[in-house]
């Protein structure tokens, strides 16, 4: 009952985006999604450069976000005492309460003109021979969007991972340790024993980190381009586009060219999941018999 | 004992609601009126200020003003779901056919300002707006590029790359900003265009004006563009713009109704087409506008010439938004200056006056 619901609003979403770009998907087909110009002017629209910033900012979010996470993870759920733990772990999840807005505002003001100070420019000083370390430093741009996706989604992966690190049997722990392992190689095991919710909790980060829009729009630069020159170097994404323009779409074709990068981004998620459930089956038939799930 | 307890607390209850009931009709004889608005962002503190002020003459009157953008007030206008909308550009040729017979009130006037910072340079950097478009089309890359220096004789200007920051988001003051771009170069005419959005040859993109500020004033060596009475609320280092005299002009209330004043010589009825009406092309090349801001532009009512055309409209409320809209002109225009928006020039209230004299109801004139 409450299932199918779910696939109601699925259903009905899919099919008002479709009405709504539907203007813009007969005039563009399919090439809306190998198009590379945006020109509300002369009334050209292509989302390819959106596609690949949302993608490209939202996987490398995920490769600082994930270490880290797992990290702070089993610090709280493996080594710290249980009190300890939960002071700290409900600090964490009180992060992940904290506004989009706010992070950018934060981006802003205080992330950018550190990047910007002391990390970029350092960077570009020690690598700036290497092409990507290259090309001028604003400060904002994907990289810092990244780090500030990183962030936010480190609270939510983070506090998923220590429930379910401390919902392992102890007596796999134990086991370990009778068998003479050292606590590294306990850890392994329980993060083994685990894995298929690992992904999960990833997948989960990524959902949020493909959609976020304040944060990312604050401190992308929001450029329009197929792909940047370097990683100091700004780009756009997708849910930014339709936030900043959608309020002063002034013509039909533009709106609908709007709603249709909404409808891709749904289709882009969706994809997303699939992919990553399709590894989590992968994982889990591969490892059966291994260690029992 | 205790049912006791409920009921006269109960009774008590629903006598003071009474009371407040009755004393709330007392206060209100005559039925409220909401005159429903939306549109602009921009003149929205000016209209909110209004609305506050209007309540205190009239407190049966309530001016409900939603600043959604301009896009979305002329989206409400077509539809017919407000009672007038506001928006900083006239209406286009195609949206007029959708909503035919609007009514074009300029209700205020707005400048655009170049914002820039430069370590160790004050506000006054002089620009033309050929040097404009060249830096935004990516042409002068640094900020002591001969062009710049030659009219700026005097000051230091740093050999440095120029950061360009634009807006991201939709709105009216890119397409004041982009149309003067427009008219002054050709290139960018043909290349980029003018909107509220554009396809940006280069530059940051920042959401708002605050946005825009806020990144001008973290970048070392940036350029961006604002709405005067933010920059001037704000304290932002803006520049000077020379006009078709040749004069370079500091952007303030006078300069803009300096502007306003040339260009109301020339307006068209409020019941014609808007669709060309634009001070910065009228004066773009008056060598005989002395005094003038180049960048300057109305913002506007939209409302229909003949009010029974809404659903929900009646004579009473329709009387309630002619009033207000005459008030607004006159009375209204006092409160401007205070939030550093630019007063009416005479000669723009009168043509005002004319156009709200045209507004009728079921065929009855409103305003005699």
């Amino acid at each position: 009952m409450f299932a199918s619901s779910i696939l109601l609003f699925l259903g009905l979403m899919i099919y008002e985006l479709v009405i709504g770009s539907w203007l813009s998907i007969q005039t563009f087909g399919l090439n809306f999604l190998i198009g590379t110009k945006w020109d509300p002017v002369f009334q050209v629209f292509g989302a390819l450069p959106l596609i690949l910033g949302t993608t490209v900012t939202s996987v490398l979010a995920l490769l600082i976000a994930v270490p880290i996470s797992l990290g702070i993870s089993l610090v709280l759920s493996e080594y710290m005492p249980k009190k300890f733990g939960f002071v700290i772990s409900f600090l964490v999840e009180l992060l992940a309460a904290v506004p989009s807005v706010i992070y950018g505002l934060w981006g802003i003001y205080v992330l950018i003109p550190f990047l910007r100070d002391h990390v970029y420019i350092r960077l570009q000083t020690l690598f700036g021979f290497i092409p990507i370390f290259s090309g001028p430093i604003y400060g904002s741009g994907f990289l810092t969007a990244s780090v500030v996706l990183a962030i936010m989604i480190v609270p939510t992966i983070s506090s998923i991972l220590r429930d379910l690190f401390l919902a392992v049997p102890d007596s796999l722990r134990e086991a370990m340790i009778a068998l003479g392992a050292t606590k590294w190689e306990t850890v392994k095991a329980v993060v083994s024993y685990a894995r298929s919710g690992v992904i999960g909790a990833v997948i989960l980060g990524l959902g949020r980190a493909v959609g976020e829009t304040m944060a990312v729009t604050m401190v992308i630069g929001n450029k329009f381009q197929v792909w940047p020159s370097s990683l100091f170097d700004v780009w756009y994404t997708m849910s930014a586009i339709i936030a900043n323009e959608l309020l002063e779409a002034t013509y039909d074709l533009y709106v609908s060219a709007l709603i249709n990068v909404a409808l891709v981004l749904l289709l882009v998620t969706l994809i997303i999941n699939i992919l990553s459930r399709l590894i989590v089956w992968r994982t889990i038939r591969l490892t059966r018999g291994v260690v029992k799930e | 004992m205790k049912t006791v307890y409920v009921i006269v607390v109960a009774v008590i209850a629903v006598a003071m609601i009474t009371l407040g009931l009755l004393a709330y009709q007392q206060a209100s004889p005559t039925r409220t009126v909401t005159l429903n608005g939306a549109g602009a962002t921009f003149p929205f503190p000016l209209i909110d200020k209004w609305a506050a002020e209007y309540h205190k003459i009239k407190p049966n009157v309530k001016v409900n003003y939603q600043s959604i953008g301009s896009g979305g007030g002329i989206q409400q206008h077509i539809e017919k779901t407000v009672f007038f909308a506001a928006s900083d550009a006239p209406l286009t040729e195609a949206q007029a056919a959708k909503a035919p017979n609007t009514l074009h009130i300029p209700i205020t006037i707005g400048g655009v300002v170049p914002i820039y910072n430069i370590p160790g340079i004050q506000k006054g950097l002089k620009f033309t707006g050929e040097i404009l478009a060249d830096i935004y089309l990516g042409k002068i890359t640094k900020w002591n590029d001969p062009r710049l220096a030659a009219i700026n004789p005097g000051v230091d200007l740093p050999d440095k790359e120029i950061v360009v920051v634009h807006r991201s988001d939709g709105s009216g003051t890119t397409f004041v900003w982009t149309s003067y771009l427009s008219c002054v170069s050709q290139e960018w005419r043909e290349k980029v265009g003018r909107g509220t959005s554009v396809n940006w040859p280069i530059g940051l993109g920042a959401k708002g004006n605050e946005g825009v500020a806020a990144t001008v004033q973290q970048t070392p060596y940036s350029i961006g563009y604002v709405e005067f009475t933010y920059a001037k609320k704000n304290n932002l280092t803006y520049g000077y713009v020379q006009n078709a005299a040749g004069e370079f002009i500091e952007p303030s209330i006078e300069s803009f109704a300096k502007a306003a004043e040339y260009a109301a010589i020339t307006l068209p009825k409020g019941d014609e087409s808007w669709s060309k009406v634009s001070i910065i092309e009228s004066i773009v090349n008056n060598t005989r506008a002395r005094g003038a801001y180049p960048i300057t532009s109305f913002s506007y009512f939209l409302v229909y010439k003949e009010l029974n055309v809404l659903p929900n409209m009646d004579e009473e409320t329709a009387r309630a938004l002619v009033e207000f809209l005459w008030w607004a002109i006159h009375d209204g225009q006092g409160y401007a200056s205070d939030l550093h928006y630019v007063p009416l020039p005479p000669s723009v209230v009168a043509h005002n006056e004319e156009t709200i004299r045209m507004i009728t109801y079921n065929g009855q004139q409103l305003l005699k």
